[in-house]
């Protein structure tokens, strides 16, 4: 149906020009390359992994520089600019950048290797930090730590696990006095402690120590201690300078950001170029290309090329065999759906597009889902402004999708106002609330209020749900006639559509289901008659035939009978659109609740109850729209993947992938006068 | 005896709200544990990780509806409570399928939604598909929610 036609294009052009060739296609972005010539003695393909690593380093360096660089000066950006797209430059700018490439490539090396150093400096700083932590106790030692003695004496210099006054320690050593003591610092966990002890007395003094578990410090030093720590202080603030004028330097790199993003984009967009020229085959004198394009777009690439260079092309359909890719062509209203076509799987060879017969279906489902005009003009607004905000450089992708929601928002504004959901009773509760209205609703539905009469509301979502199944019966029908199959037309499609709907006549004429149902058809005793005969029939027709690729007769027989037990599968499908009665209510109903509850301190407070009722409005209603809006689109999703589709549509196409400029930042726009 | 059917029907509604609501609190904590651990390999993943863990969480906003319908319709935000055991016995039952089935699937689909989060930690273009799979469980929260507001609405209806 919407899906573009596909060429297979082979280019054969000049080796002198195959530099400006590959850059044409490149820019374009038409053509999926896909080489189907075997090397051999005249065509060579060239080794292109030495260059193509050098241009991944390049970007990655790029990427990790401008992340340190967001890091030191972040990029100010709103919340909404991340629908706006990539910057358009032209073809010039994009020529001209070679010429700065050096400098940015500079660039991004100094601004990694600055961050290298700041990291080194900060673990420098730790590692002087600690030792500072560890001499401190010493601070009031006026002497050397590693000091050993003088000509007569030795020193004892370290630390004891516990606090020990000098009176206690002049206890412990009392056998060997004299001996010179200080205690130079005593806290709960430990003791520093100066003895000086005459060479003689020095080991058993150093045994006895030993035995209340003294150890020497772990630090050393050759100055004394105060001296040391000021040094190290002074090392510390140093090197924090130093820090700060590396940071100082990657910041005043903030001007150059442009022209990382520009490295990345334009090293991505060369090591594509050449893996696309690692696939081409090349003589001595010519190249050749070979790959897909869509046959719209011919006739301009043959007609661009021919004007510029020496080149001989051939177009010609694809082989039977051939694994084509696709893409999808749709208008604006149906095209906006096709992420979630895409989200599935693409049309395979020989099934239709069901972007187009799926959209109506989507904004409808999701309309009764969310059921409310305010959410509706909510939704529609945000993204008429972000689409309108955004328009020249807003991503294909982005306005799709955006799009999408668009129409969401407009069906949803519908469906409010036919079941009467503005902000729940939003309206009705401020009116009750401060201006004695008794008199509600303000506003009636144009319907009817699905609380009221939710029998009714479940009978139009099953009904909803049976004319969305057999749509896709339908399409299979017809699917089914485009392959020229029309023995599985008969067995396959029409049995079963003539089982669904003479067995929803049978259903419908009985009593009881009339009175679930709160509804009152008298169909005449004939139809009934005819439908009943019509039931039997098709299942007759789908027992003998459902299994026909089963050759024993018996086997046949039951995996017909098999086949006809997936009537359960239809009925369960179309109960499954009672979800639209439940989602619909629960988004209504929950915000009721929030009306309901920021009204209750209205009353008693006077300004500040509006205050309140207004804070608890904003927040709750945001809240429920975005978690109905997200409930909606899951399971309109589901609705078109698993009921919908399962009746005719499979996929597994491949998405055509072009050889293109897949850049981050920047988009090359084509120069008018150029082409 | 008579004036315990408001007992009854105000312990349907708490339950709806408590077994609901713990099975999506249980759900979505641990959908968001299995999402921590894939945004930390790329931040960038966020928003859809976010999509992922939430499905859990509309049981518990499930509950809160049953709940705040029968509130409202037993009387205790306002109006007549006059009504007998029988008629709270009804309610009660009423409000056990989303209580019941509330808890157990929230908690199923955020196994679910974890085993997803796999999906797209690996395959992030098949993100379509992975929010599928969550979304079928859904389906039977969905159902219960279905048959206790229809029974509440004709509880509320019925002169018993």
């Amino acid at each position: 149906m919407a899906m573009l036609q596909m060429q297979r294009i082979s280019i054969y052009a000049l080796k002198k020009d195959r530099k400006a060739v590959l850059e044409l296609l490149q820019r374009k972005g038409v053509l999926e390359v896909d080489n189907q010539i075997e090397e051999d003695q005249v065509f060579r393909k060239m080794d292109v992994s030495y260059a193509r690593s050098s241009f991944e380093r390049n970007i990655n360096a790029a990427k990790d520089a401008s992340e340190i660089l967001g890091r030191y000066a972040p990029e100010k950006k709103s919340i909404l600019s991340s629908f706006e797209g990539r910057k358009v430059v032209s073809a010039e700018e994009y020529g001209g950048f070679s010429e700065k490439l050096e400098d940015a490539l500079r660039v991004a090396n100094r601004i990694i290797a600055c961050n290298k150093e700041i990291g080194e400096g900060k673990a420098e700083i730790l590692k002087l930090e600690a030792q500072r932590e560890m001499l401190k106790p010493w601070t009031d030692l006026d002497i050397p730590l590693d000091l050993q003695g003088t000509k007569y004496t030795r020193s004892l210099i370290g630390v004891l696990p516990r606090e020990y006054s000098l009176e206690e320690l002049h206890q412990e050593l009392e056998e060997w006095m004299p001996l010179h003591i200080d205690v130079i610092s005593a806290s709960k966990e430990q003791t520093c402690v100066f003895i000086l002890a005459p060479k003689e007395q020095w080991e058993p003094v150093y045994e006895k120590l030993r035995r209340m578990e003294f150890a020497f410090p772990s630090v050393s030093a050759d100055k004394a201690p105060r001296l040391q720590l000021e040094e190290l202080r002074d090392r510390i603030v140093s090197i924090r300078e130093e820090i700060r004028i590396l940071e100082e330097e990657i910041r005043n790199f903030a001007g150059k950001r442009e022209e990382l993003y520009f490295l990345q984009d334009y090293e991505r967009m060369r090591s594509d170029k050449y893996q696309v020229l690692g696939q081409i085959a090349q003589s001595n004198n010519v190249f050749v290309i070979t790959g897909y394009i869509p046959q719209q777009e011919v006739g301009d690439l043959r007609g661009e090329l021919e004007r510029k260079f020496m080149v001989a092309i051939e177009v010609e359909a694809p082989g039977e065999e051939e694994d084509v890719p696709v893409i999808l062509k749709n208008n604006a209203f149906a095209g906006a759906v096709e992420s979630v076509v895409d989200g599935f799987a693409l049309p395979a060879k020989g099934e239709i597009d069901p972007t187009a017969l799926m959209s109506g279906f989507y904004y409808v489902l999701f309309g009764i889902m969310l059921a409310d005009a305010g959410y509706g003009i909510i939704m529609t607004l945000a993204c008429a402004y972000i689409l309108f905000k955004n328009r020249k450089t807003i991503e294909t992708g982005t306005k799709k999708f955006l799009s999408m929601f668009l129409y969401c928002g407009i069906s949803t504004t519908f469906w409010g106002i036919m079941f009467g959901g503005y902000f729940g009773d939003m309206f009705d509760v401020i009116a009750t609330t401060w201006f004695g209205v008794t008199d509600v609703p303000l506003i009636p539905p144009l319907w009817f209020f699905p609380v009221d009469n939710p029998m009714r509301m479940l009978a139009f979502s099953m009904a909803l749900g049976l004319i969305h199944i057999m749509t896709g019966y339908f399409v299979k029908v017809y699917q089914l006639c485009r392959q020229r199959d029309y023995v599985a037309v008969f067995y396959d499609a029409v049995s079963w559509i003539l089982l669904v709907a003479s067995g929803t006549i049978i259903l419908l004429s009985m009593e009881m289901i009339q009175n679930i149902l709160d509804v009152s058809l008298t169909i005449p005793g004939n139809i009934n008659t005819i439908a009943g005969a019509i039931a039997i029939l098709s299942s007759l027709v789908i027992i003998l035939t459902n299994g026909r690729e089963s050759k024993n007769p018996f086997k046949r027989f039951l995996k017909g009978t098999y086949a006809l037990y997936g009537i359960t599968g239809v009925l369960s499908d179309v109960l499954s659109y009672s979800r639209l009665l439940a989602l619909g209510l629960a988004s209504g109903i929950i915000g009721n609740v929030i009306n309901k509850m920021a009204s209750m301190p209205a009353k008693s407070y006077g300004v500040v109850g509006v205050i309140i009722f207004i804070v608890i409005m904003l927040l709750g209603h945001t809240l429920n729209i975005a978690i109905n809006a997200l409930g909606a689109y899951v399971h309109t999703n589901r609705l078109q993947y698993v009921e919908f589709f399962g009746k005719f549509y499979e996929g597994g196409g491949r998405s055509f992938a072009p050889f293109t400029m897949k850049t981050k930042y920047y988009k090359v726009k084509e120069n008018v006068n150029n082409g | 005896m008579d004036k315990y059917g408001i007992v009854f029907a105000l312990l349907g509604a708490a339950l709806a709200a408590l077994g609901a609501g713990a099975g999506s609190a249980k759900g979505v904590g641990l959908a968001g544990e299995a999402g921590s651990g894939v945004v930390t390999e790329d931040p960038s993943k966020f928003g859809k990780v976010l999509i992922l863990q939430l499905l859990p969480g509309t049981q518990g906003i499930y509950g809160l509806l049953i709940a705040f319908i029968t509130l409202t319709n037993i009387g205790v935000l306002g109006g007549s409570s006059d009504f007998g055991i029988a008629k709270g016995l009804l309610y009660f039952a009423a409000c056990l399928p989303m209580a019941i089935v509330g808890y157990i699937s929230a908690v199923a689909q955020a196994k679910a939604s974890v085993a997803s989060m796999g999906i797209l930690a690996k395959r992030p273009d098949q993100f379509g598909k992975s929010m599928i799979f969550p979304a079928m469980v859904e389906t039977y929260a969905i159902l219960a929610l279905l048959i206790s507001v229809l029974a509440i609405l004709g509880v509320s209806g019925l002169s018993i």
